[in-house]
């Protein structure tokens, strides 16, 4: 039906605020129970979840990090046996890169970006529940073989041949390599979701010069995803492959060749590392921005450096195989690209600098953090541009240097700014506010016990101590700093159960938000807290980039959208100019079926290459189901 | 908050096609997704040979038959599927129907060339790393048919249903005609590489 049709009083232009919000919320809501939890396709829930499910990965990722700090303590400690401690290595990168960081980054984003460009719900939100359900199967997955001592012991990278058929002998490498596919699949399907609500779903009048920077962020990011993790997925594949009916990508014997895996791993690896620090900076610019109560310093130049960031982000991967004999023009060219992502980088320190330093900044927890962020970012981006050199690199990269420096690029680059970000969209996930007081002492306690964890890591290092070593000897004059170390330790774990004890304790019973609590300027802040169900009881107008701080009292909006479907806008790509009301599918059951379906292929294929053909009857069935019209008023046009 | 209207959207349609539509970006971000997949299989193909001594690993370069007929039936192909996502575009239901029967052969043709083309390699997965990556290239574009195949299927009884009859599904049949056109565009370089430059 189209314009004009008989259907006009279902439009939400005649009715009052209270009957179109219990209309709205008739059309969008989901009720209680089992089926409809499984059913639901609310980005808002399943973004819920995936910040959740994310957390819980990092608690255990923490707890495999405090069993190896126990190990380490001392000189020849008998704790941890060395297989099990080259499983829980690898257990905690494997954790926090492809179960903890990425999809925490994408979980914010999948909750916050359709309310950030005013929209009703994230584009094919069925997609993004069988993204979850992947995902969290994946998770599933990794950690049951661990359980069972068949958890993965070939490092986070999985480097051949000690990951190929002759070394890496039982199961443990295949649960990583289809890990991967679980994890992947997830990042892709939302990257894809992302890019399409933010290129066709903002609210009419939010040109790309007007997009908040977050989202910006997560754009680009989005864009690394889908470049990126297809490398992986080959690699990965290969690798089965391998290990499964004997093909020989990585055999040099038969014409295979190891270093192909770690080009391609990397190819996929380096801008991983971006893909989980853009969103972190997108988010230290809105709490900037909020914190000091004026927009960004720069917006042209923040935009650009982030996609000058992602676009060099894949010119870099050589540089994590300095030690591996290429050329020397090969590392000349790498190293210079590795300093020069430095500038981009630089360029956002710069801008957040000159906007804290015009604006009037207020000292809450979620600022602090971005103070923690760029005090250790700017360490580890330091020691980052050391290491690009190929001479300092060949003497420090099988050592706890590098740990060192991941460690502060990553937690200081990407975790300090999510905790500052969890503090600061805490009200609006739950609308109730964290505590402040609690919240300084995590802020200073895993400040400090992450710089007195991390920071001898480098003496270390420079001292010679390797890194993923079970143990070392007590002639060795490393066993102080690693008693300090690990005592450090102690401190930041202090400082994560406060921060999870604030987390549980404020969801129950912190203060009441309110709507806009920081008197922050973009969308997310122009609906209660949390949310309803719709998002916006009328789709925003926007006027320019900070449209709440334009009125604080007066929304612009748009009416005429029906209310008897689930319906929002699709505007254009550049200028968000209004194109159709289009609907958004509606709760279903069959992204579940569709995930329990390819979980079951991809697990069975790690055992024969058969479950690939009789698995995709299933698989194929599910998604059908899936996409077959129910004859609902959504599929209406 | 309070609200003040300043738009009414009520005029615009319930639906939108082409590039407006989330779906046909969508479409375009899956075929980024596997054009990466493809272009990096090629890349491997390409890597392993200016590592190995000779090449092919072993054996000769492929037959050219049944690579080249597949060329040939997928080009063909792309007229049938050209109208089809015409008729589409023009909603006339009855041409979509004939035409995607026409095009779920034109899946199923494919694959029958394909199981001749494996055996034109005159090499197995597990014999070389030559042996890997052809089949690894040829397995990668059989998987991209199949999955074409089957939407095409599934929406040619789609079509016959009395949901049929609905934008909705034109546009639908418009994006699978476009999936099916990557799936085209993506085994020339494929061919080029397994066929050609063996030859070169």
């Amino acid at each position: 039906m189209t314009v004009g049709s008989p259907e006009r009083d279902t439009r939400d232009s005649r009715l009052t605020d209270s009957e179109l919000q219990r209309q709205l919320a008739v059309t969008w809501g989901s009720a209680g129970g089992l089926w409809n939890a499984l059913s639901n396709v609310d980005h808002k829930v399943i973004g819920r979840r995936y910040i959740v499910t994310a957390f819980v990965f990092l608690a255990l990722g923490g707890v495999l990090s405090l069993a190896m700090r126990l190990q380490l303590s001392q000189p020849e400690a008998r704790f941890i046996g060395p297989d099990r401690y080259n499983q829980i290595f690898t257990m905690h990168g494997t954790n926090m890169m492809f179960l903890f960081a990425v999809p925490v980054m994408e979980a914010m984003a999948v909750y916050l970006v359709p309310l950030m460009v005013g929209t009703r719900n994230i584009a094919f939100p069925r997609l993004n529940a069988f993204s979850y359900w992947m995902f969290l199967a994946g998770g599933i997955l990794l950690w049951v073989a661990f359980a069972i001592d068949t958890g993965p012991d070939v490092g986070w990278f999985a480097y051949v041949p000690l990951a190929g058929p002759q070394y890496g002998t039982g199961k443990r490498a295949d649960i990583w390599a289809q890990m991967i596919t679980f994890t992947e699949i997830s990042a892709l399907a939302v990257s894809l979701e992302l890019v399409v609500t933010i290129l066709k779903q903002r609210a009419p009048g939010m040109a790309l010069n007007r997009i908040p920077l977050f989202v910006w962020s997560i754009l680009v990011t989005s864009f690394l995803v889908i470049l990126a993790m297809p490398a992986i997925m080959i690699a990965s594949t290969s690798l089965i492959l391998d290990r499964l009916v004997g093909t020989h990508f990585f055999n040099p014997a038969e014409g295979g060749d190891v270093l192909l895996w770690q080009h391609l791993f990397w190819f996929f690896g380096h801008p991983e590392v971006y893909i989980i620090f853009l969103p972190a900076v997108g988010m230290v610019s809105t709490i900037i921005a909020t914190f000091t109560q004026r927009p960004v310093f720069g917006y042209l130049a923040m935009v650009m450096a982030l996609i000058t960031t992602g676009v060099l982000a894949f010119g870099l991967w050589v540089h994590h195989m300095f030690v591996a004999g290429l050329p020397r023009l090969g590392a000349s060219f790498f190293t210079a690209s590795s300093m020069a992502i430095a500038l981009p980088a630089g360029l956002q320190i710069f801008c957040w600098l000159a906007t804290i330093w015009w604006g009037r900044p207020i000292f809450r927890t979620p600022f602090l953090f971005v103070l923690g962020f760029i005090f250790t970012f700017v360490i580890g981006g330091m020691t980052g541009v050391m290491v690009a050199s190929v001479p300092f690199d060949t003497q420090v990269h099988d050592t706890y240097f590098v740990v060192a420096h991941f460690h502060y690029v990553l937690v200081g680059g990407a975790l300090f700014p999510l905790l500052g970000a969890i503090y600061y969209w805490f009200p609006k996930f739950t609308g109730r506010m964290m505590s402040e007081r609690l919240g300084k002492w995590v802020f200073g306690l895993i400040v400090l016990g992450f710089n007195l964890t991390f920071f001898p890591m480098h003496i270390l290092g420079l001292q010679g101590m390797p890194r993923r070593i079970y143990t070392y000897q007590p002639e060795m004059p490393w066993g102080g700093l690693n008693m300090f170390i690990s005592l450090s330790a102690l401190i930041l774990t202090t400082g994560f159960l406060l921060f999870f004890i604030d987390v549980i304790r404020s969801a129950r019973h912190g203060k009441s938000a309110g709507a806009n609590p920081w008197r922050a300027s973009t969308l997310e802040w122009a609906t209660p807290s949390p949310p309803p169900c719709y998002n916006f009881q009328r789709i925003p107008v926007v006027g320019d980039s900070t449209p709440v701080w334009t009125d604080c009292e007066v929304l612009t909006v748009a009416s005429g959208l029906r209310v008897d479907r689930r319906e929002l806008l699709i505007t254009g790509v550049v200028d968000a100019s209004p194109e159709a009301r289009e609907s958004s599918p509606d709760h279903s059951v069959w992204p579940f079926w569709t995930a329990i379906a390819t979980a079951l292929v991809l697990i069975w294929s790690i055992f024969t290459p058969w479950a690939v053909v009789w698995g995709a009857v299933p698989v194929a069935t599910a998604l059908t189901g899936w996409f077959w019209p129910k004859g609902k008023p959504e599929d209406e046009s | 908050m309070k609200e003040i209207v300043v738009l009414d959207v009520s005029p615009l349609t319930g639906h939108c096609d082409g590039s407006a539509s989330p779906a046909w970006w969508g479409t375009l971000a899956f075929m980024l997704i596997e054009g990466t997949g493809f272009a990096l299989a090629i890349v491997i193909y390409l890597y392993l040979m200016s590592l190995a001594p000779m090449w092919p690993i072993g054996v000769g370069p492929p037959d050219l038959g049944a690579g080249t007929v597949m060329t040939l039936l997928l080009a063909t192909s792309l007229i049938p599927n050209l109208l089809v996502s015409r008729w589409a575009k023009q909603r006339v239901t009855l041409k979509v129907r004939i035409g995607l029967i026409f095009m779920s052969f034109f899946g199923i043709a494919p694959l029958v060339v394909r199981i001749f083309e494996f055996p034109a390699m005159h090499i197995k997965w597990d014999h070389n790393a030559y042996g890997s990556v052809v089949w690894l290239l040829l397995g990668l574009h059989t998987t991209h048919i199949l999955t074409d195949l089957v939407e095409t299927l599934v929406l040619t009884c789609l079509m016959f249903t009395r949901h049929g009859d609905n934008p909705r599904r034109f546009g639908d049949v418009g994006d699978n005609a476009m999936y099916w056109n990557f799936v085209v565009a993506a085994w020339i370089p494929i061919y080029v590489c397994i066929y050609w430059v063996p030859r070169l």
